[in-house]
């Protein structure tokens, strides 16, 4: 090129020493980006293999959530993390987007339920506490089923039993919730064994589904033949036979409860399997009442008003509850323009048959129509009775009337209808007709008559009793007041005469002394002519010692 | 290219790295040491533009799992928490301090990204022997040399944290896999920098495997 031409001397310059061959350095910086795609390549293979499924769970709102921090746990094992919320296209929910563990692909079932775990008051329980520190969590139930999913909706209210929890649950229906609400207790015999899940309303708004759970071991006792009841609040009846007050626990006052018991002597019935259907009554004495599958109804006409007779009124054969009031009506009949109230009456012969102890078969209709004629025959009345005095409450009563007018059971209306006899008050009622029908017939003018003149005869003795003693009053009563005037004079002339210090006393007194003193003189004289007889004529001797 | 005709590889002359002699070189200027210091000479920085290669390839590798990873875990009583970079600068903005978000955006994300970007220019241009504005290609690889360190503030702040927030059950904060891998990119790129030699930016194309 430029050799030595323009430059400085190059010759000057030591020459570099020539160096034995080292290494093939050039090759080796490779290492560092091989190393780099390695360390990236299995933090990338890592991610990829521990990153875990998504699914997204819808939810009302999204308080206390928080994207990137939330996290899912169950059993307060963090399982996964909340990557996204959204809100719906609508809306109205707002959309979780859960990125879980790798290990959790099995959790996301058809049947898991997530919630949000929040500090909760209520239900007589307080939970969640540790999530005001921390921030809440989205907890889940994994479910049973092997159908795999992705898509979930949140529940709002905590599961009040998991799925992995031991014991049964039952379907209870309903007319009305009553005191029953998530959460609120089952009890049997005052022990709280399980809880209420969940509650609906029917789709056709006419009753209430309630489910419960049962803990195990208690499941063991719901049998086919156990009844469930409302025992919140307290169950205050007042029907015709009182007041009655039913309670279950302080607890289930104030918040309700639902209890269950299998009446007693019922047998064995098998246990009952997960979701029987059971029916929830308002009240224990409703629970417990046999079920009356066979029922006989009959009509009865009352001649008393039924006021203090309502519908469900009770039955009574001596005093047993047979049956109840069904529906009271009103009938008018245009032939022979008469309204009636007829009472329909439900009799459930089953009731009489339990008590029997020999058990007694169902008889066929035509035994029970030939066995009701026969006592009817024999005086069987029905009969309105005042269940309590104080209420005003009625009931039906049937019984036996051995001098009944004879009756009929008149099986040929819609409902046979059953006769009936005056009750107790009506009867006393018809008495007292009787008696002022009776007096009504008295001849009570002729009778006042005859005693205004009675009396007339009688004012006119009155009279003259009167002039009678007037007169004597007039005449005797002078006289009398004189001879009473002497009479006190003699009495005061007595009285002066008897004092100690009168004149006649003091003579008395004188008189009887000197009579004293005469009979002892006369004494002396006796003894001395008891002694010297001869002194009598000699005269007195001196005596001598 | 007039000002920078003459060469000292033109004239087979090399300077030494250790002592600052010049010497001549003999032969194919290969596997030649200086006769004063044996310390190893050459011409241009050897095998330049390949190690630069193997350094950016390298750094941009790392550069994803630097920002997917979590550079930070904090734990504390009220729950745990962990972050990228990116969580972090999102964090910092939209608790308002956008200040701080963008310094951190600038120096964690930006630069580190445009010293890769930077480099990656440089490289294909002396590759392609663009000849165009050499003094702007030089001044970008100056800047290039000087901000290297600097873009090291995330992993700086995170050790600072990590060693003072250490209070058991209250507190913790544990670095994350991000911060070796984003401290990896620093160095990288700080490598691939120093491994460039600037004036190839001056020489044409053919004399590169010089």
């Amino acid at each position: 090129m430029f050799e030595g031409s323009r430059g400085p001397d190059l010759t000057d310059i030591p020459s570099a020493v020539a160096q034995p061959k080292r290494r093939s350095s050039s090759q080796l910086v490779w290492l560092v980006p091989i190393v780099a795609v390695l360390i990236g390549g299995w933090l990338a293979v890592k991610t990829i293999l521990e990153k875990g499924p998504t699914a997204t769970i819808t939810f009302k709102t999204a308080e206390g959530l928080e994207a990137g921090k939330t996290k899912v746990k169950y059993k307060n094992v963090e399982i996964g993390e909340v990557r996204t919320i959204g809100l719906s296209d609508d809306r109205s929910q707002i959309i979780v987007t859960v990125e879980f563990a790798k290990h959790a692909e099995d959790f996301l079932v058809d049947d898991t339920r997530f919630w949000v775990v929040r500090a909760r008051v209520g239900g007589g329980q307080i939970s969640g506490l540790g999530t005001l520190f921390s921030g809440a969590y989205i907890g889940l139930d994994i479910g049973r089923s092997t159908t795999k999913r992705n898509e979930f909706t949140g529940l709002e209210i905590p599961p009040i039993v998991t799925i992995d929890q031991p014991g049964r649950h039952f379907i209870l229906r309903s007319d009305d919730l009553g005191s029953a609400d998530l959460g609120t207790s089952i009890f049997f015999r005052h022990t709280q064994v399980g809880s209420v899940v969940a509650h609906e309303l029917d789709q056709n708004g006419k009753g209430v589904t309630i489910k419960v759970f049962v803990n195990a071991p208690f499941d063991q006792y719901v049998n086919a033949n156990t009844r469930f009841w409302d025992a919140g609040g307290i169950d205050m009846t007042l029907d015709a036979s009182g007041v009655k007050v039913d309670t279950q626990s302080v607890i289930s006052i104030l918040l309700g409860g639902v209890a269950f018991e299998s009446p007693a002597g019922t047998g064995a019935f098998p246990e009952a399997d997960p979701d029987t259907v059971f029916r929830l009554f308002a009240s224990r004495a409703a629970a417990m009442k046999q079920p009356d599958r066979e029922m006989r109804e009959f009509a009865m006409y009352f001649s008393e008003p039924l006021r203090g007779l309502t519908v469900g009124a009770p039955v009574e054969v001596n005093g047993l509850l047979v049956g109840e009031v069904k529906n009271i009506g009103f009938e008018y009949d245009a032939r022979l323009k008469k309204i009636s109230f007829p009472v329909d009456v439900a009799i459930f012969p089953g009731r009489l048959r339990a008590l029997s102890q020999e058990g007694m078969a169902e008889p066929t209709p035509a035994e029970w129509k030939a066995r009701m004629d026969t006592l009817v025959e024999q005086g069987l009345r029905g009969q309105l009775k005042t269940g309590s005095l104080l209420t005003g409450q009625l009931y039906v009563a049937v019984d036996f009337f051995p001098n009944a007018a004879p009756a009929k059971i008149d099986w040929m209306k819609k409902l046979p209808v059953f006769p009936t006899q005056p009750g107790t008050l009506v009867e006393l009622q018809a008495t007292l007709m009787n008696i002022s029908k009776k007096l009504e017939n008295m001849p009570i003018e002729q009778i006042s008559a005859d005693l205004r003149q009675a009396l007339q005869s009688l004012n006119r003795t009155l009279v003259s009793a009167d002039h009678a003693v007037k007169r004597m009053d007039k005449e005797l009563a002078p006289a009398a007041k004189s001879t009473l005037e002497d009479a006190r004079r003699m009495l005061n002339t007595a009285e002066r005469t008897l004092a100690s210090d009168a004149p006649l006393q003091q003579d008395l007194r004188t008189s009887l002394r000197d009579l004293s003193r005469a009979s002892q003189s006369l004494r002396e004289l006796t003894d001395l002519l008891d002694r010297q007889p001869e002194s009598l004529i000699r005269g007195k001797k001196e005596f001598k010692r | 290219m007039n000002d920078s005709a003459v060469t000292a590889s033109q004239f087979g002359l090399c300077l030494c790295h250790g002592c600052g002699r010049l010497s001549r070189l003999g032969g194919d200027g290969h596997d030649m040491c200086c006769r004063r210091c044996g310390a190893a000479l050459h011409p241009r920085k050897p095998d330049s533009i390949a190690r630069t290669w193997a350094f950016l390839i390298a750094a941009y590798i790392l550069y994803v799992p630097a920002n997917v990873l979590p550079m930070m875990r904090t734990g504390s009583l009220f729950g745990a928490q962990v972050d990228t970079i990116m969580s972090g600068v999102v964090y910092l903005w939209h608790s308002g301090s956008w200040h701080i978000a963008l310094v951190v955006f600038i120096a964690s994300i930006v630069v580190p990204l445009a010293k890769m970007f930077s480099l990656t220019y440089l490289l294909i241009s002396v590759q392609l022997g663009w000849t165009h504005r050499p003094m702007e290609r030089t001044r970008l690889y100056r800047i290039l040399e000087f901000v290297g360190p600097w873009s090291m503030l995330d992993v700086y702040v995170v050790m600072i944290l990590v060693a003072l927030v250490q209070l058991k059950g209250l507190a913790t904060i544990q670095p994350g896999l991000a911060v070796a891998a984003f401290g990896a990119v620093v160095a990288l790129t700080m490598f691939a920098a120093m491994a460039f030699d600037p004036r190839l930016l001056w020489e044409p194309k053919k004399d590169h495997h010089v």
